[in-house]
């Protein structure tokens, strides 16, 4: 089993016929995700990569019975097509854009609040179970179908330590890369949740960086919940403060958010900490015993 | 994107956010002239950098006549302000603001941050104005008031009506700062602000409220709707590499190692960074080259790397993923051959046509040395910086 995303995701792709979508689209079908569809507005009655495009998501669903979407419009239009998809009823979007205002994914959460949606990203590299369905802009080649869930806010990096597991002949069987930025859909703990809530997961990986506390909240959720082994890493122990490292996110300000603390509420909580990004796949296998 | 005070002073008048007469100045007969206009008989001369703590660098001095004004100004304009905040190098004084003098009866402090932990904004007041407001919250986290603002409703009156109860206001002063705090939740809101802090925010002999300085930041990736916001960015208050970078599409943050860095993700670069310094090395910088790099991109982020002369080593990490391998090496074969290579190349490749990338480095007339993992090439850097 996984988590999210398997055989039974019928996806529809949101920025179907940019370069971007169109490009990832055929990624995605070569790799065995289901695309039924895509969306641009204007764009209905053409074909991407044998996908019918649509001029609103309403019409997607009603004709292809999708039950995902995924998101490569530009910043500027991104929030108003996950809300489009949310009020179409998509259960899981899935928003790869990076630069998305913070102050428009502040009104996009808000307006999910009371839906029954689930939103990952924006700024990630999105969702896979291998050897089953791929959505988003990860290699697939990488990835190896097996029992580690994989939970990150990075993309490369994520790539970085599933190269390793693979390596070790240690499959995965959910990777979700929750995204760089500040404000967002999914975060740790609902990864988390979902991993320990899955028989076939038997451990997990969670990478972090450097800014806000998620990490220290969804260490203290291992402690209190969390039956299965976990290994971490927190990127930016290195970096200096008041520095924005690349994600929007990622940024020691006013003294908090310093990846030192992040590893030491991983530690309290039982976490098998690696303190160098080469060594996260070793890690985990030492936790697996 | 930071602003100066000054500027951010000339948005929160656009707001009806009350602030003190002033008049920005760039030579000591501005400054001089501008306290002559102003008029009265105390000013405020304040050095116009982006950073704070400027009051205890002696950045903000008082004038009680206009030779004092100019002794002042002549003393400050191309003076360099270390502040905690600027580093040890510290930062040149290019500008400087002139106030008239305030009466001041209390200092408070009022700030506005996105919260993301509860994703949303969150206003944050305290009596304990004019004072570091990280050592308040430290040491006396009870003194700040906090409220969450619901995106849907904006700041309501009520919850303006509980900070300025909690922050000691009386009678009229309780409206005015109720109006002062939505006004300012519209800015923040409006313009696209990451940080709007007030500190201090004074409450005058005559019961006004006025910002006595003014702090914002905005959201670098809603800059593209505010092109008036834009048009305040003062490029001799940042890192010309860094600038330069941004104009390519890359990310860069120089830092003092010796070991330049040029990575695929915000995430593995910082990682390898981090690998450097496990093992000993100094990195030199964070340059992440996105997922979507060219050749081009890759050869001038090569070129930027190369411009710091403190590197000695650079180091090459790139995980293809959409971006493939044989593309970052071409890339770099080519700016190799463009701006030459003076120092040791480290390449570590991995993911998406490895083999052809490995291949073209391999072939190339340069000098490359091949790594096998992060690791491997963090620790073959680091030995290359000691020979």
């Amino acid at each position: 089993m996984s988590v999210m995303v398997d055989e039974s995701t019928r996806l529809i792709v949101q920025g179907i016929t940019g370069s971007v979508g169109s490009f990832h689209t055929e990624q995605m079908i070569e790799y065995g995700t289901n695309v039924v569809g895509g969306v641009t507005p204007g764009k209905s009655g053409q074909k991407v990569h044998g996908a019918p495009v649509f001029d609103t998501v309403a019409e997607a669903v009603a004709e292809t019975q999708c039950n995902a979407s995924v998101i490569y419009v530009p910043p500027p239009f991104a929030a108003d097509a996950i809300m489009e998809a949310a009020d179409a009823g998509v259960e899981l979007i899935v928003a790869i854009t990076e630069g998305v205002p913070v102050q428009d994914m502040i009104t996009v959460v808000r307006y999910l609040k009371d839906k029954n949606v689930r939103l990952l990203g924006p700024n990630c590299p999105g969702v896979i179970s291998p050897g089953k369905c791929k959505i988003g802009i990860m290699p697939g080649h990488i990835h190896l179908p097996g029992n580690v869930g994989v939970v990150s806010r990075s993309g490369t990096l994520t790539y970085e330590a599933v190269g390793q597991l693979t390596a070790l002949g240690i499959g995965q069987s959910t990777c979700i890369g929750i995204g760089g930025d500040p404000i967002n859909g999914m975060n740790f703990i609902d990864a988390l949740e979902l991993f320990e809530n899955d028989p076939d997961t038997e451990a997990v990986v969670m990478i972090g960086e450097i800014g806000g506390t998620a990490e220290e909240e969804a260490a203290e959720w291992v402690k209190a919940n969390m039956s299965k082994p976990v290994a971490g890493f927190i990127a930016g122990a290195s970096a200096p403060p008041g520095k924005r490292m690349g994600h929007a996110g990622a940024i020691i300000s006013g003294g908090k958010g310093t990846a030192e603390e992040k590893f030491k509420a991983m530690e309290a909580a039982g976490i098998a900490v690696s303190r160098s990004p080469a060594e996260i796949g070793e890690t985990l296998k030492k936790a697996m015993g | 994107m930071n602003i100066h005070e000054y500027q951010a002073k000339q948005i929160f008048r656009e707001y009806g956010v009350t602030v003190p007469q002033g008049t920005p100045a760039f030579s000591v007969d501005e400054a001089v002239k501008a306290a002559e206009e102003l008029g009265g008989e105390l000013w405020v001369v304040k050095a116009q950098i982006h950073a704070g703590g400027r009051g205890k660098a002696g950045g903000v001095k008082l004038a009680k006549s206009l030779d004092e004004v100019r002794e002042i100004a002549t003393e400050l304009l191309g003076s360099t302000l270390v502040t905690h905040q600027t580093g040890p190098e510290g930062q040149v004084v290019r500008r400087l603001y002139v106030e008239s003098g305030v009466d001041i009866s209390r200092e408070l402090y009022l700030g506005m941050v996105v919260d993301r932990a509860r994703d949303g904004v969150v206003l944050m007041a305290s009596t304990e104005g004019g004072v570091d407001i990280e050592d308040v919250a430290e040491k006396t986290p009870e003194k700040i008031h906090k409220v969450f603002i619901d995106s849907l409703t904006g700041m309501a009156d009520f919850q303006g009506r509980q900070v300025a109860f909690a922050l000691g206001l009386e009678g009229k002063a309780v409206f005015k700062a109720v109006k002062f705090m939505k006004a300012l939740y519209r800015l923040f809101v409006e313009k696209d602000a990451s940080i709007v802090e007030i500190n201090p925010l004074v409450v005058t002999g005559s019961g006004d409220l006025i910002a006595l300085d003014a702090k914002v930041n905005f959201d670098d990736n809603a800059l593209y709707r505010h092109a008036d916001v834009e048009a305040l960015r003062d490029v001799s208050e940042e890192d010309p590499a860094e600038l330069e970078a941004k104009k390519h599409g890359l990310s860069y943050v120089s830092l003092d190692g010796n070991i330049g860095c040029m990575v695929n993700g915000a995430g593995l670069a910082m990682g390898t960074m981090d690998i450097i310094s496990h093992y000993g090395g100094e990195p030199a910088n964070f340059l992440d080259v996105g997922g979507g790099a060219t050749k081009e991109t890759v050869a001038e982020a090569f070129k930027i790397i190369t411009q710091d002369e403190a590197v000695k080593v650079i180091f090459i990490n790139i995980f293809g993923g959409i971006m493939k391998c044989d593309v970052i090496a071409d890339g770099v074969v080519n700016a190799v051959q463009e701006v030459g290579l003076k120092v040791p190349l480290v390449v570590r490749l991995a993911g998406t046509n490895v083999e052809l990338g490995k291949k073209i480095l391999k072939e190339s007339p340069f000098d490359i040395v091949s790594a096998d993992s992060m690791a491997d090439g963090a620790r073959k850097a680091i030995e290359l910086t000691q020979g």
